[in-house]
Formats: C-alpha cells, structure tokens, sequence
C-alpha cells in the first residue's frame, strides 16, 4: 500500500518546495544578489577576498614594507614583478644597504595567482579590490607601486 | 455595456454601407485582427512576466532597462528577431520546415478564440466548446513534430519525438479533469458553464473531486505546454533547444509566443472551469459588466503566476518518471475521480449558494 503514501509524500515534499521558492520570492526585492552595478558606483563595495589588483599600502609618511627582498620576483610564474633596486646609505647606521627604486608590476600579464602576497616576509604587498581595470592603452597596465619619495618603514627588517 | 454598444455600432454601420456577405467577411477579418494584437501582446507581455518572476525566484532582479520597469524589453526582443536572417539546415524538408510554426500558432490562436474573456468579448461561442479546446491543444503537438521531423537534426528529432510521447499521455488527464467538472456542469459551451457558476464556483460547488480535478488539470496542463518540469521537449541541458534548435529569427520567435500563448490558455481554461471565468468573487461587482475582463484577467494571471512556481521550483523529469505520473499516477486518480464526482452529483451533495 506505498502507492497513497508515495502520493502524500510526493505532494508534500513539492509543497515543501514550492514554499521555499516562494519565500525567496516575496524577500527577492529586499535581498537581492544583483547588483546594478554602474548605478551604485559610489556605494559599492567589493569584499575583502575579492583580487582585483596587488597593491602596496603606505602610512602617512609615505612609508612602505618593502626591503626589496625580491623574493614576489622570483615567486610569480610569469614576470608580472619587475624589482628595480640599488645600493644606498642608510641614514642611521650609514652602512650601505639594499633599496628598491621601482616596484614595477604589470597587471596586465598578472594572474592573480597570489603567490607573491603569500611569500612576501614583510607583507609589504596585498590585494587591493578595485576591478575597473579596462583602459584604452595598456601601458597603463603597468604600474609603479611605490610612491615617489617614499622609504621603507623603520623597524620592518628587525 | 459601452463595449458592446461599440461592437454592436460597428456591425450596424458595416452592415449599411456594403452589401451582407461583404460585410460578414470585413467583420470576421476585424475580429482576427484583433485576436492577432492579443495574442502578440499577451505573448510578449507573458514573456516578460516569466522573466521578471523567474529573477524574482531566484533572488535576481531581471530586466528593467528598457522602458519603464522593462516593459519595452520584450518588444525590443521582438524588433530584434523580426530583423534576423532566416537560417534554415541543409536538406532539411523546406515546406515542412517552414510550415510547422504556423501549426502551432494557428492551433493557439483557434483554442483562444472560443475562450470566454467577459460576457461579450467572446469570438466564438459554441454548444462543444470544452470538446473543441481538447481538440484543438492536441493538434499543437503536430506543428513540434513536423519542426523536429523536418529539421533534419537529430537533437530536434528527439524533443520532437519525446513531445510526442508526452502530449499523446497527457493529453487523457487534461481531458478526464475537464471531462469531471463537466459532469457537474452537464454543458460543453463555455458561456453556459460560467453562468451556472453564478451559484457558486465550480472549485467550491464541487468541493473535494473539484479540488483533485483542480490539481491533476494543473499537472497535465503544464505537462501539455512543455514548461518545467515537464520540458522533456526543450531540455536545454541535454538537447540543445529541442524541437526548435534550427529555426532562428521570427519562426523561432513563433514557436516562442505560442508556448507562452499555450500556458495562458491553459491558466485561461482552468479559470473559466474551476474559477468561474469573467464572475467576479460573491458577485461584488455584478452591476458593472466591464469589470468581467478585469477579473477574468486577475484568475488567469494568478494561474499563470502558479505555472511559473512550478517551472521556477521543480527540476525536470526524466522519460519514464514522466510516463510512471500519467499512467500510474494521475489516470487511476482521475478515473476514481470523475466516478466520485458522479456519485456526488447523483446524491446531490454539491455545495449551491
């Protein structure tokens, strides 16, 4: 006698179903997933995970992480972190010492593999979220990531 | 009262100025002019309802760029298919190819013409009218089958085939669950069926075998329009688009509206039968005639509303679970069922207001 039981189920679990679409449709205008993306330009906010681009953050001095390590250099698979680096004097010891000069990082060949934000010992380097990256000339791609005038932050090396 | 006085105008002024034959052919002509503009707004307005409310299931939002809330985007669509190149197959069989959208346009314009919209927007009033709804839904199948048949591709082969198998089954629920309610109405013409639901909706006068006549009529209808969970015909995942995978431009465009066209039929039927058509609830608005479209409008509406829950909620079926549910499922049930109803009106236990 499965067969008045395999209908009662079979109605029941559809009704099930149909209650839970339901739901989803009457919260559908408060919760929507879509967004309306040129409109809310302002009010957009990517999540944290999201990896648009590799950034290197500075404090207010213009300070940054990187001792230049090059170790993002020979981490990435396709050449995407070009270090351009030399020898100064460092004020405080007076001792010559390894500097970068250019951070030079090509989004345009960047895979966003992460690699190089995973090896960076000083985490100098991280993801920024920024996706609008479409331009009309793509030596624009390629980007200086430190800031002119800026050194490393003190007690980074320590 | 004021559409009836225009239409009864124009028949009087037609009917003056040309000879009575002439004038009887102008007017029919009108009238599928008219019936033409229905079924191409409705289409594009259905279609656009079935993407709004399919965003809305899925937590989307769906198109509301063109024209106030999207209202423009299915007329958009439609300009953009009417201005496509026409690609037809390699030895395909071209006059079936060609001819087969038009089987199925013409079958969904004939079943709309005999539905009741109010008490006088109704083109063709006969004393079959159930019978020849039933009829006319299954010769659809035939323009599929030919669009498969002469495609010359195997994918539309299959759904065309697998369309077959499916309407030829669902075809018996669809005309046993009209076939029940009948029994209490004891008339085929449509105009009289709604007007002995003036003492009640036949969903309420025949309670518990019109609530199951109800629901099998549901299953079947949407199994006889091909819409998930019964779109074995279309199965993107697993045929391509189906019977129509060749056609392009406007003939695809056809097939588009009429299976649209179809679910409003079928939303159309089970309102006239279960619902009580153009009758408004208790009868609030008895003393306004014009209001009948209105409400007609409002219960098919909702029906369709259901019909897109379901296509919305269930996943597809496969061949044989689809053939197990008619005949081990719905027939037995509807069999017992239009026994039951008869029992019921024998005794006289259906509820009267």
């Amino acid at each position: 006698m499965s067969y008045f039981s395999d209908i009662y189920e079979g109605i029941k679990t559809l009704l099930t179903g149909m209650s839970v679409t339901g739901k989803y449709f009457i919260t559908s205008r408060k919760g929507a997933i879509t967004q309306q993306y040129p409109d809310n330009r302002e009010t957009l906010k990517m999540f944290d995970r999201f990896r648009g681009e590799v950034i290197m953050p500075h404090n207010e001095d213009n300070e940054h992480r990187c001792t230049g390590c090059q170790k993002c250099e020979i981490a990435c698979p396709n050449g995407t972190i070009e270090i351009i680096w030399d020898r100064g004097i460092d004020e405080e010891t007076g001792k010559k010492k390894k500097k970068i000069d250019q951070f030079v990082y090509h989004l345009s060949m960047c895979t966003m593999c992460g690699l190089c934000i995973d090896v960076c010992p000083t985490d100098a380097i991280e993801w920024g979220q920024n996706f609008e990256n479409s331009v009309y000339d793509r030596t624009t791609l390629t980007r200086v990531l430190n800031e002119p005038n800026s050194k490393l932050m003190p007690g980074v090396e320590d | 009262m004021i559409l009836l006085s225009i239409t009864e105008n124009i028949h009087n002024w037609l009917f003056s100025v040309m000879p009575a034959e002439v004038a009887s052919i102008v007017e029919m002509v009108l009238i599928a002019v008219v019936y033409l503009t229905v079924f191409a707004v409705a289409g594009l307005f259905l279609v656009l309802l079935e993407r709004r409310v399919a965003a809305w299931f899925q937590l989307r939002i769906g198109p509301n760029r063109v024209g106030y809330q999207g209202l423009l985007q299915t007329m958009a669509d439609a300009i953009k298919l009417l201005t496509k190149e026409l690609v037809g197959t390699d030895r395909a069989d071209k006059f079936l190819y060609n001819l087969a959208p038009y089987f199925v346009i013409i079958t969904a314009l004939m079943a709309l013409a005999v539905i009741p919209f109010s008490q006088e927007f109704h083109a063709f009033d006969i004393n079959i009218g159930i019978f020849f709804l039933i009829a006319i839904s299954s010769i659809g199948v035939i323009g599929i089958l030919l669009g498969g048949w002469s495609s010359n591709n195997k994918f539309a082969m299959i759904g065309a085939m697998r369309s077959g198998v499916q309407t030829i089954s669902y075809e018996l629920s669809v005309g046993l669950s009209l076939l029940t309610m009948v029994v209490i109405t004891g008339t085929l013409q449509l105009s009289e069926i709604i007007e002995i639901q003036k003492s009640g909706w036949l969903i309420v006068q025949g309670h518990i075998p019109a609530v199951i006549a109800f629901m099998v009529f549901m299953i079947s209808g949407t199994a006889e329009t091909n819409r998930a969970p019964f779109d074995m015909v279309e199965a993107e995942s697993e045929l391509g688009a189906g019977f129509h995978t060749e056609y392009s431009g406007m003939k695809f465009a056809y097939f588009f509206l009429a299976e649209f066209i179809n679910m409003f039929i079928i939303a159309a039927i089970a309102a006239t039968v279960f619902f009580g058509g153009w009758l408004s609830p208790f009868g609030i608005t008895e003393s306004i005639p014009e209001l009948g479209v209105f409400w007609f409008l409002i219960k098919t509406m909702v029906l369709v509303f259901l019909m897109m829950w379901f296509r919305w909620t269930f996943p597809r079926l496969r061949v044989d679970q689809l053939l197990t549910l008619e005949w081990k499922y719905l027939l037995p049930i509807n069999l017992v069922n239009i026994v039951l109803m008869a029992v019921l009106v024998w005794l006289n236990l259906t509820i009267r207001l």
